[in-house]
């Protein structure tokens, strides 16, 4: 990965502290205001300190991703994002999450996709975990949840 | 002798049912490498919501006790611990399952999480209420520095970089600012509509530290843990409990130093455990012996890392600071349930402090006789897939967060707060100062915004925040714990460098 992947969150961060300091600053009323004030002063001179360090330290620095990482994650973060963002509301909260349970364990189960039996424990995993999760949350909790694409 | 009167709570059927469910879902999830306590408490809450809050709470206490001790499972049988608490009971524990003796390391290590456990829960029973009756006198003035000492200690002894802990802490602080201001009603860095309620404090917590713990899981991709879970063989629990009760110098020193470093905010059961393990192989006669199973190792780390439990809810219930992580997340269960942690909690809602903490009590004894009976099944459980870890704890993130408030904008919080501090993390930023900053930023705001007026109308701000003898005690520790940090990552750095 590149040696200055560490300056992306330090940047971010930075960018979020002057933002946060700028709004504070010149925003209406003053007193609402004040506490944010303080705080922003505190975080833009670390988030900048953090910064500089980050740009002059590069690789130095510890942590970060590699490449096989961030190949592994995509998926994964991709489906939770779509689910979140769209399915749950889409499908209905319980077909939605059946969906991206059974999509998910399909995608990081390590077991060889060419066995019928792989695909039916995974099928019986996702139907006994959303008859436990509706159980819990439905008839428990009475938890109103998003209407269901087939109700 | 008040919390007597309420002993008899803790033995109604639900909050009995609850102190039950608690401990064993807590021993089966503390032995699940991957699940951690903080974790664990953070997706019960919502389960919470519609109970008593004293019975919440016991169910709270009890995944908290439990998932410590259970951790202990896992670093025996598997060599992985459970939890960061339970690090240093892998060092000897599975060395003594290695050598044929797992049933005995795990008696030791229940037993002596018992009495730690004990202990610390006696210190807690016997220390908060004098706490609570000297922070009474505390203004608003002295609570601002004490918030703000919540996240500077959290921040600077809790990471691995002072810096990124305060930036951390910072980033808490300002989050918890985002919404409608309490006293004048304006807005403040609403840039979505979601945003308008301000950010819910459960679907925070779920968010931070679940999600991140799912990415992780993603992160290893489609590899198989071949994860070898060593066979068990009988052993006689009187001998074991001979043994500890003859081990009184790593009892003792365990109990003794998980009580001290569980009344320091923010430093946690994983330095426990690591020190008092040290400490009691220096003042071993068999230090050799240390590392190849032997039964003082065992008993300093489970009994270190069970007694902190209780004195880390001592400065919580007083003042409002967890002592760990996990109690962070326990004071956002206090304060769903309506319950606002300080010197007049023991006046106010002693109906409910009490019985949580007798329970906590009660909670010890059924963590170690459920955790004798199950722990061969608790390690099985560990085995559980990744896959399946991660959709699981994935869909009950999703579920847990909207559940708060039936909205989907708090499920978006909980996965962009989620993933974000997964990302921040890998960085060297923790979790621990973010969410004390979120939690303590109201309280902060609060006092700071109460003692500005009370400073208008005498002698201005500077003096009224920066004179008195306690204010200036509290800025003094906030600033020495800073100091400390700088000077101990220097060292460590230079060390570093030396090697």
């Amino acid at each position: 990965m590149h040696r200055f992947q560490h300056a992306i969150p330090a940047g971010l961060i930075a960018f979020v502290g002057l933002w946060v300091c700028f709004v504070s600053y010149t925003q209406t009323p003053a007193a609402a205001f004040a506490f944010p004030r303080l705080i922003s002063t505190v975080f833009v001179v670390l988030a900048l300190w953090t910064f500089f360090k980050v740009l002059r330290d590069g690789a130095a620095q510890d942590g970060g991703f590699n490449r096989q990482e961030i190949v592994n994650i995509a998926p994964g973060l991709a489906l939770a994002v779509v689910y979140v963002f769209w399915g749950a509301n889409f499908f209905g909260f319980y077909t939605g999450t059946a969906l991206a349970f059974f999509i998910l364990l399909t995608w990081y189960d390590p077991a060889d996709h060419r066995q019928l039996r792989s695909w039916v424990m995974r099928a019986i995993i996702t139907a006994g975990f959303i008859a436990v999760m509706y159980c819990l949350f439905a008839l428990i909790l009475n938890v109103y949840t998003p209407r269901e694409i087939w109700s | 002798m008040e919390f007597l009167y309420y002993f008899d709570d803790v033995f109604t059927l639900w909050a009995f049912g609850m102190l039950l469910l608690g401990t064993i879902f807590g021993l089966i999830l503390g032995a699940t490498p991957g699940l951690s306590p903080t974790m664990a408490v953070a997706l019960a809450i919502p389960f919470t919501f519609k109970m008593e809050p004293a019975h919440g709470l016991i169910l709270l206490g009890a995944l908290y006790t439990s998932t410590v001790a259970g951790g202990a499972v896992s670093a025996i049988l598997l060599k992985i611990p459970g939890a960061p608490a339970n690090i240093a009971t892998t060092l000897d524990g599975h060395a003594m399952a290695r050598n044929g003796d797992g049933k005995r390391a795990l008696q030791l290590s229940f037993l002596a999480s018992l009495f730690g456990g004990v202990a610390g829960v006696l210190l807690l029973i016997f220390a908060t209420p004098i706490l609570a009756k000297w922070a009474l006198v505390f203004g608003p003035s002295e609570s601002f520095w004490i918030a703000i000492l919540g996240v500077t200690v959290i921040g600077t002894l809790g990471s691995n970089s002072v810096i990124k802990g305060l930036l951390a802490g910072c980033i808490g602080l300002w989050i918890s600012t985002i919404g409608f201001d309490d006293i004048l009603g304006t807005q403040r860095f609403i840039f979505h509509s979601s945003l308008a309620g301000g950010i819910n404090i459960i679907p925070a917590l779920i968010g931070l530290f679940a999600i991140p713990q799912v990415i992780s899981m993603f992160a290893k991709g489609r590899t198989r843990d071949d994860l070898e879970v060593l066979s068990i063989k009988p052993h006689p629990l009187r001998k074991a409990i001979t043994e500890v009760g003859r081990r009184t110098r790593a009892l003792g020193i365990g109990t003794s130093v998980g009580a001290i470093i569980g009344l320091i905010p923010g430093v946690g059961g994983q330095i426990a455990g690591l020190v008092a393990y040290d400490q009691t192989r220096n003042f071993s006669p068999d230090r050799e012996k240390f590392g190849t199973g032997h039964s003082e190792g065992i008993i300093a780390a489970e009994s270190a890392n069970n007694s902190m439990v209780g004195p880390s809810l001592v400065p919580l219930l007083t003042l409002s600071i967890p002592g760990s992580p996990t109690a962070a997340v326990l004071l956002g269960g206090l304060i769903i349930h309506g319950i606002f942690p300080g010197p007049n909690i023991f006046r106010d809602y002693p109906e409910v402090v009490w019985p949580f903490i007798n329970s906590m009590l009660i909670g010890q004894i059924l963590m170690c006789v459920f955790g004798l009976m199950i722990a061969g099944l608790a390690a099985n459980v560990a085995r559980v897939p990744r896959a399946v870890m991660a959709a699981v704890v994935l869909a009950l993130a999703v579920f847990g967060s909207y559940s708060v408030q039936l909205s989907m904008d708090d499920v978006f919080v909980m996965l962009i707060l989620g993933a974000g501090m997964y990302f921040l993390a890998r960085y060297g930023y923790s979790a621990a100062p973010l969410v004390l900053g979120l939690i303590l930023g109201p309280i902060a705001e609060g006092n700071f915004v109460e003692g500005a007026m009370i400073a208008a109308a005498q002698n201005g701000v500077l003096p009224y925040f920066f004179t008195g003898t306690l204010n200036l005690v509290l800025i003094a520790i906030v600033l020495g714990s800073i100091v400390y940090s700088v000077w101990l990552e220097l060292k460590n750095r230079n060390q570093g460098r030396a090697l």
